[in-house]
C-alpha cells in the first residue's frame, strides 16, 4: 500500500530516554498555528506520549466557544501565502484564503477546530487556559469550551511540566 | 527489511517494526501473541476493533483516529483506554495490518 512506511525512522528505545510528555504553549490565533499545535498534541497522544496545551494571549481564541470556528489564516505579513501585501489586505481575501485552507484540511481528514478539540479531550490531552491572558481579554470560564481542564498561571503550568523527559514547545 | 518471526508454531514475515507484511498470514493466535508483546490483555472490545481495522485495510481505506471514532465500533476515549500506549499503531500491529501513517 502506498501509505505505508517500509523503512521508518528510529525506534523508541529506553536507553535513549524517549519523550514522555509534551507541554505545548499556543499563543497565536491564526489557523495554521492552531492546527500545528493541535496536530503536535494529538500526535503525541497517538504515540502514547502525554500532552498538554496552555492557551495564552491570542491562543485563547481557539478555545472560545464563539470564536473557535471563525479563525483565519493571515494573508497580510505572511510571505508563505505568496499574496502581495496590498492584495492580501483587500476585503474578503482572508476569508477566501481561509476557506481554501479549510477545504484542503478536510480532504486530508483533518477535523474543524471544534471537533479537533473534542478529539484532543477524548485522547487525554489536558487543555489549560492562561489566567493572565483571560484577565487581560476580560474572559470568563463560561466563554471557553466545556472540555477545558482549568485555568492556570504560568507557574502552575511549569509545575505540571516536571520530569526529565518533558519537552516544552512555544507556538 | 523483512524479517521472519515465529509465533507459537506459525512463521510469519514482519517488517523491522514487527508489523506483519501480509495480512493473509494473520491468525487470532498470532494477534494474541503480538498483544502479549505489547502488554495488552485482549477482550471482546479489543477484538471488535481489530476486526474493524482488518476490514478497513482490505477495503484499502486509510485509517485515522478520527475515522475510528466515527465508526460506531469504539469511541476515541475507549480506543485510548483499550490501547493506552498508542491506540492506532498498537491495534494495527495486533491486527496484522501495516502501520498507519495518519497524523490524526
Amino acid at each position: 500500500m502506498e501509505n505505508t512506511i517500509t523503512s521508518p525512522v528510529t525506534d523508541k528505545t529506553d536507553d535513549k530516554k524517549p519523550i514522555k510528555k509534551m507541554m505545548l504553549i499556543l499563543s497565536k490565533a491564526t489557523i495554521d498555528n492552531v492546527y500545528a499545535c493541535f496536530i503536535l498534541a494529538n500526535g503525541a497522544r497517538m504515540e502514547g506520549i502525554e500532552s498538554e496545551i496552555f492557551f495564552t494571549f491570542f491562543g485563547l481564541e481557539a478555545i472560545q466557544k464563539k470564536k473557535l470556528e471563525h479563525l483565519h489564516v493571515a494573508t497580510v505579513g505572511n510571505p508563505g501565502m505568496h499574496i502581495p501585501t496590498m492584495l492580501g489586505g483587500l476585503p474578503g481575501m482572508e476569508a477566501f484564503a481561509t476557506k481554501m485552507m479549510k477545504s484542503e484540511m478536510e480532504k486530508l481528514d483533518i477535523p474543524p477546530v471544534g471537533e479537533f478539540l473534542e478529539i484532543l479531550a477524548a485522547s487525554g490531552t489536558k487543555l489549560w487556559a492562561c489566567k493572565l491572558a483571560m484577565d487581560m481579554f476580560h474572559l470568563e470560564k463560561e466563554h471557553l469550551i466545556d472540555d477545558l481542564d482549568g485555568v492556570l498561571t504560568v507557574g502552575d503550568f511549569y509545575t505540571r511540566a516536571q520530569g526529565d523527559s518533558t519537552q516544552l514547545l512555544f507556538i | 527489511m523483512v524479517v521472519e518471526k515465529i509465533y507459537g508454531e506459525l512463521c510469519v514475515t514482519c517488517n523491522e517494526q514487527g508489523y506483519l507484511t501480509d495480512l493473509n498470514q494473520w491468525t487470532e493466535e498470532i494477534g494474541l501473541e503480538i498483544a502479549k508483546e505489547e502488554g495488552i490483555e485482549m477482550t471482546n472490545e479489543h477484538w471488535d476493533v481489530i476486526a474493524y481495522l482488518q476490514d478497513q485495510c482490505r477495503k484499502e481505506v486509510p485509517l485515522s483516529i478520527r475515522k475510528i471514532g466515527k465508526s460506531g465500533v469504539v469511541s476515541i476515549k475507549e480506543f485510548y483506554h483499550l490501547f493506552p500506549k498508542g491506540p492506532l499503531k498498537i491495534s494495527s500491529r495486533i491486527a496484522g495490518i501495516p502501520k498507519p501513517v495518519s497524523c490524526i
